[in-house]
């Protein structure tokens, strides 16, 4: 390749790199404000020479990361990290209930049971309070990535990687639920981001994405993307595009919009791009991937005749590789008021990174105006020493305001209240 | 593929012994034997499409057994043998599987040409950057090194067709971009690796 224009791209990327740490103050503050031990000791930087599309060869560091797969096995009991975890004062964590492994995405239903999704296993569980006791109980198996759920009205909708089923009347007998019949299957197969979170909006429809088919690709016209279908599957309609990978999404309660987490490319580099928290203002609006990153990052392969500003920026930068998934809006009374109607975001936590960055809840406080004023993690601790003892998946609102958090890490669900100390462990 | 040969050899180890009913007192070495009788006592697998077990990491394990036991992963005799493993007989068999050691690294050299272009794959597609540069995994990640080369065709094949359901969508993801020839250069080159 010709040297000149290899030393352009690089300055290209090295400005834009040094501009990106000079955005606005809400997406300058994500990093330093959450990780402070976690910041690696060199200052940031590509490597230098050609932008790099993929790991570097020959690079010693980057040739120990790799994905970090959570075991198949739930962690026993007794050896859950509530203990460890760090909350705000006046708030407390307890096991809800143990043995579901790989627990992901929450949804409860209008009796009070709580259903659970998983990636890696092929059932969904229903977790039923009795006496004061949790039970655990297998109301669908045999499906393929049943990551996704939502619930309205005493139906239970299931996402699995290519198509949709419902459960009608799933909390009238637990122990004897129908099979899910199937709404929707106009999906694709791909593995890559193929798994889904699915949340119903207030318009009473069921919205899906269908993630970029690759770290790096070029998505076809039916990929990167969140589509949304009527609850009997009919009237598909693309809602958003250039969306990599989103596996968590709420609608802001007050203004309505739809506000969702989407996972940036892996191994441009460690600290960027970030990862976004986006708000879709109107049907059909891209947000940049696989050309524009974090709002103001040029992908270096896909970005070539493309401006960042043709695409929706990010309201909010949420840290690089921290892969954030599900996120709330809260709209409980048990919290303090500065928590009515914030986001609290799950972030799974990275591994394309030598310094593992999440693996906490974050919350961002909005403006009036449905913008991002501030974030503070809420909830950290799963991450010591550089490795997980916990991972942050989805969250979920109980009526009582209380939230309950799932880690796919050792397959348990967690409750999180305010104020009655129900048990001592913070 | 060999079908009959590994039919025969299924209902062989199925007459041997059952693997998947526990008797009382019986050790996990004597549970496993039927694993060894086709895997290989030493690590090795001399029978064609039935993959070396050697070194591999014990957390890879869980997961395949894991997977057998759940039927994501179908393979008859493999769910038939986990069928009836409970979560801590999986935590066993992974670890006892995990101390058998690694394939020797290959005595054959292999065809300069195809060696070259197999390892230009492994840079181009960064199966090192998982696998690791002496492509012997870790954690959850295979050993792939000096594996039965018809094997490693064969799981390629099916991670790119999405008839082998990885735990994670990582392999099937990795694959996509890869050619049938390449593919054969691929486990060539890994069979041989040293």
């Amino acid at each position: 390749m010709n040297p000149s224009i290899t030393a352009r791209r690089s300055i290209l990327l090295a400005g834009t790199i040094a501009g990106l740490f000079m955005a606005a103050p809400v997406f300058a503050q994500t990093p330093p404000a959450a990780a402070p031990a976690a910041a690696p000791a060199a200052a940031p930087a590509l490597p230098p020479g050609s932008p790099l599309i993929g790991r570097p060869e020959g690079n010693a560091d980057a040739a120990k990361l790799a994905p970090v797969a959570a075991p198949p096995l739930a962690a026993a009991a007794d050896k859950l990290p509530t203990a460890a975890l760090k909350l705000p004062p006046g708030f407390n964590i307890e096991v809800y209930s143990s043995g579901i492994p790989n627990a992901r995405s929450l949804r409860i239903g209008d009796k009070g049971t709580v259903f659970v999704g998983t990636r890696f296993g092929n059932k969904v569980t229903a977790i039923v309070k009795k006496d004061g006791k949790t039970e655990n109980k297998t109301i669908a198996e045999g499906l393929y990535r049943p990551n996704g759920l939502a619930y309205r009205n005493g139906t239970l909708y299931i996402a699995e990687l290519s198509q949709v089923s419902k459960i009608e009347n799933v909390e009238d007998n637990l122990d004897k639920v129908n099979k899910p019949t199937v709404i929707y299957s106009d999906l694709p197969k791909d593995e890559a981001h193929g798994w889904k979170f699915i949340a119903i909006g207030p318009d009473n429809k069921l919205y899906i994405p269908v993630g970029q088919p690759g770290n790096n690709v070029m998505p076809p016209p039916t990929h990167g993307q969140i589509r949304r279908i009527n609850l009997d599957g009919t009237g598909m309609e693309v809602i958003a595009r250039g969306v990599r990978n989103t596996v968590g999404f709420d609608w802001n309660p007050v203004n309505k919009q739809l506000y969702f987490s989407d996972n940036g490319r892996d191994w441009m580099s460690e600290d960027v791009p970030q990862d976004e928290l986006n708000r879709v203002t109107k049907v059909g609006e891209h947000f940049g991937s696989p050309y524009c990153y974090q709002g103001n990052l040029p992908d270096p392969e896909f970005g070539w005749g493309h401006k960042c500003s043709e695409f929706t920026p990010p309201i909010a930068l949420t840290g690089p590789h921290s892969a954030g998934l599900g996120l709330r809006f809260y709209t409980g009374s048990q919290f303090p008021a500065k928590y009515k109607n914030a986001i609290f975001l799950a972030r799974h936590g990275s591994w394309n990174r030598t310094n593992k960055f999440g693996g906490d809840i974050i919350v961002y406080f909005l403006n009036k105006d449905g913008s991002v004023k501030s974030s503070e993690v809420f909830i950290s601790g799963f991450l010591v020493d550089n490795k997980y003892i916990g991972r942050p998946v989805d969250v979920e609102f109980m009526k009582d305001g209380s939230m309950l958090l799932s880690d796919d890490w050792n397959g348990a669900v967690y409750r999180i209240s305010y104020g009655k100390a129900r048990t001592a462990s913070r | 593929m060999s079908t009959p040969r590994f039919m025969r050899l299924a209902a062989a180890a199925v007459l041997l012994c059952a693997a998947s009913q526990p008797l009382l007192a019986e050790t996990i070495a004597e549970r496993a034997a039927p694993c060894l009788a086709c895997h290989g006592d030493k690590g090795v697998s001399e029978t064609p499409d039935i993959p070396s077990l050697g070194g591999q990491p014990a957390p890879y394990l869980l997961i395949q057994l894991y997977l057998f036991r759940e039927k994501q992963r179908t393979v008859d005799i493999m769910n038939e043998m986990t069928k009836s493993f409970t979560d801590d007989d999986l935590r066993n068999f992974s670890d006892f599987i995990a101390k058998l050691p690694a394939p020797p690294p290959s005595t054959d050299a292999g065809e300069p040409e195809r060696m070259a272009r197999g390892g230009a794959l492994i840079t181009a597609h960064r199966c090192n950057s998982c696998h690791g540069l002496d492509l012997a995994g870790r954690e959850n990640i295979p050993r792939v090194a000096n594996q039965r080369e018809e094997y490693l065709a064969r799981a390629l094949r099916e991670y790119k067709s999405n008839t082998r359901h990885g735990y994670d969508g990582v392999m099937a993801e990795a694959t996509q971009p890869i050619t049938e020839a390449q593919i054969a250069d691929l486990a060539y080159y890994i069979a041989r690796f040293r």
